[in-house]
């Protein structure tokens, strides 16, 4: 046990006055990883999106890009480093092991904590999925460092520091966070937030394998079954090119059917705000905004949501936002582009019924 | 068996508002709720402690009037309320947190038995990291079972738990030995009404408060700000869009008018996407 250390003066000032002064055994620390989830043969599209992000950050520490491979069978892991390099990545550290086919804690931290200890980046993301935040905590503890979840912005400051920026109290406000004397620089990101960087086909890397001594023998946690989710819009939802939402205004769960009628015409996805899973109109998966899913479409037209900061937080990626809502003074007005003074329910289907025609026409005429 | 429920009191963020000249949080008059994802965490606590009998206590670190939240636990029926309060812990992160979470954890294992189970909460919604289950689990060397959404078989005898959880593009059903840390998928339970006796009991129950000796905790410089790695630098609201939205105008219009002008315009904006569509729509 160490010697308890005098007393602080009772939680002095803000930790905003704090000097970054990085203790010497974490100055060798470099490089920018970026952890690749990689299960049941894929690769999920957030590793690959904040290799787009980290990318900008390695350039602008001067430093290589990383992304780190776990998981077990030779030639899908080959593949998903070809992944990496082809959308950033300078090298990629693999691990492959049979212990790792199926995400556990135990050995996933293991192995992560290892690889940290040993090749010391200087910064580390995740995405904030469930594996993601399954693992970071993890890690972060038995490292001791400083770890940001959920961040939706990510730069580099003056101090070579990570500036890790993130929503807090349900969004209302953000907030940038550092990690000050500790090494590295932890942050999960949601999927989505940062945008997917073109794929170079042929960018190569180098690839690095690491051994490591696990053996199933010493892994208490088993898995005994996975149950795919049979309905696959989960992950449509979040990468969909096109979503159709509605909130409160549309007055009823029957008028959902309008906005799932003009995602259908559009072979887009459909979801709503949080008030609509909490009346149980449609199930949680399907809400879009900061307790729900973050979204990145082409088009994403809102109807009857009031645009709320938990609501716009998770859709301002979109490239083109239309709403059309009764109340011209209502909040969503402000970060749409396109904003249409209507009632909804009556505009809605005659939407689907334009589209439907446009494209019937133009597919005769082809 | 001794399970632990670790619970956070928070402002209730639906009352939460934001100074519009200063950017701060007005936390006056905003009641105080017990965090909700930590109620799903709760009521398993205490349906597992109906099926195989034994204690519940509930554990928060926060100031003295966080012990309003474990009388609310207790008038939902757990056994007993422990409060770890210090000014030694403001300004914690979640590793700073987690140590100190920890350390009581230890303290209550000591005192009343060590636990079997210790539940947290999915996030809170002050905090909102999901981190602090984790780091808990990490410093006790607990078996990690985090986004459970059943507990499927326990067995005291030969130490093990069986459960299901929110995998990433599935459900993973995982067995492990105890003591585990579990932490609560949210919807998964419906949080009990307390009964009129423990609801009096209460009102009147003794709340264990600790500060950071009486947890057994010497290491003071592992919590709070000089426990803590991460550092709030700036807090500030999102910025506005410059523009506001382009209006189509719909008033005294037909709606297949307005509709129409709104599908050129969204062509118009994203010229790609009628050929796009005209290929998903060929494929039907
Ligand atoms: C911690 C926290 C997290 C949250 N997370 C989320 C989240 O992830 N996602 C989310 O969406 N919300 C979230 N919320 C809730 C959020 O604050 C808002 O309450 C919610 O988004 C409002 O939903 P709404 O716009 O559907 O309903 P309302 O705010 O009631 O708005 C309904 C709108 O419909 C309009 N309207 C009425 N009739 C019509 C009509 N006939 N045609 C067209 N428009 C009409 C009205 O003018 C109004 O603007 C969160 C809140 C908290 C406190
Ligand atoms: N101060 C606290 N006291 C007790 N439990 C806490 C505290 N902070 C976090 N927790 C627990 O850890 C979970 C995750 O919190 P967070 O990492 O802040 O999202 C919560 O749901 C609680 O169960």
């Amino acid at each position: 046990m160490t010697t308890p250390p005098k007393p602080a003066p009772a939680a002095a000032g803000s930790r905003a006055g704090m000097k970054k002064e990085l203790p010497e055994r974490f100055k060798s620390y470099q490089h920018v990883w970026v952890f690749i989830e990689y299960e049941h043969g894929e690769v999920h599209p957030v590793g690959l999106e904040l290799l787009g992000e980290g990318r900008k950050l390695a350039d602008k520490l001067g430093v290589e890009l990383a992304g780190v491979l776990v998981g077990a069978g030779r030639e899908g892991l080959r593949q998903a480093a070809v992944e990496a390099w082809e959308h950033g990545a300078d090298l990629v550290y693999v691990v492959d092991h049979p212990t790792l086919e199926h995400y556990r804690n135990d050995p996933y931290s293991q192995v992560l904590t290892e690889l940290v200890n040993t090749y010391k980046p200087e910064v580390l993301l995740l995405g904030a999925t469930v594996l993601g935040r399954d693992l970071a905590g993890s890690v972060a503890t038995t490292v001791l460092t400083g770890l940001t979840a959920d961040c939706t912005e990510l730069a580099i400051d003056d101090d070579r520091c990570l500036a890790a920026t993130r929503p807090t109290f349900g969004g209302s406000l953000l907030c940038t966070i550092f990690t000050l004397n500790t090494r590295p620089q932890m942050a999960t990101i949601r999927p989505r937030v940062m945008a997917m960087p073109p794929r170079q086909p042929g960018r190569t890397g180098r690839l690095i394998e690491h051994k490591v001594a696990l053996h199933e023998a010493d892994i208490v946690t088993k898995v005994l079954r996975f149950v795919a989710d049979r309905d696959s819009s989960k992950a449509q939802l979040a990468y969909a090119d096109i979503v159709v939402a509605g909130g409160l205004g549309l007055r009823s769960p029957e008028n959902l059917q309008h906005v799932r009628a003009l995602a259908s015409a559009l072979g887009g996805d459909w979801g709503g705000s949080r008030p609509l899973v909490q009346k149980g109109w449609m199930p949680a998966d399907r809400q879009i905004g900061q307790t729900g899913k973050t979204i990145r479409p082409k088009l994403y037209i809102a109807a009857g949501i009031s645009g709320a900061i938990q609501h716009r937080v998770g859709v301002e990626g979109a490239d083109l936002i239309i709403a059309i809502n009764t109340d011209p003074h209502a909040p969503i007005f402000d970060f749409a582009h396109l904003g249409i003074v209507a009632d909804a329910v009556e505009l809605l289907p005659a939407l689907t019924e334009a589209f439907r025609k446009r494209l019937s026409v133009n597919r005769l005429a082809g | 068996m001794h399970i632990v429920v670790c619970i956070k009191q928070v402002p209730d963020s639906a009352q939460i508002r934001v100074h519009p000249v200063t950017n701060t949080i007005m936390r006056q008059g905003v009641p105080t709720i017990i965090n909700p994802y930590d109620l799903f965490a709760l009521e398993e606590a205490l349906r597992l402690r109906d099926k195989v009998g034994g204690e519940v206590t509930v554990l928060t670190m926060g100031p003295p009037m966080a012990e309003d939240a474990l009388r609310k636990a207790l008038g939902i029926g757990a056994n007993r309320g422990v409060l770890l309060t210090d000014r030694f812990f403001a300004g914690s992160d979640t590793l700073a947190t987690s140590f100190a979470l920890a350390q009581a954890v230890r303290k209550i294992g000591e005192t009343w038995g060590a636990p079997e189970v210790v539940f947290t909460g999915k996030q809170t919604i002050d905090g909102d990291t999901a981190q602090v289950g984790p780091g808990i689990a990490r410093r006790l060397g607990l078996n990690q079972l985090t986004y459970v959404a059943a507990i499927n078989a326990i067995d005291l005898e030969a130490g093990t738990i069986a459960v299901a959880r929110r995998a990433e593009g599935g459900v993973q059903e995982l067995s492990t030995k105890l003591p585990a840390l579990i932490t609560m998928l949210e919807g998964t339970n419906e949080i009990r009404r307390g009964t009129v006796p423990d609801v009096l009991r209460a009102a009147r129950a003794k709340i264990e408060v600790w500060n950071a000796a009486a947890a057994g905790i010497t290491e003071v410089g592992m919590c709070g700000l000089r426990g803590s790695p991460t550092v709030v630098k700036r807090v500030f609201a999102p910025t506005p869009r410059a523009a506001k939205a382009e209006q189509v105008e719909a008033k005294d219009r037909p709606y297949e008018a307005v509709a129409e002008d709104v599908m050129e315009r969204i062509f118009a904006a994203q010229p790609a996407m009628e050929a796009e569509l005209m290929r998903t729509a060929a494929g039907y």
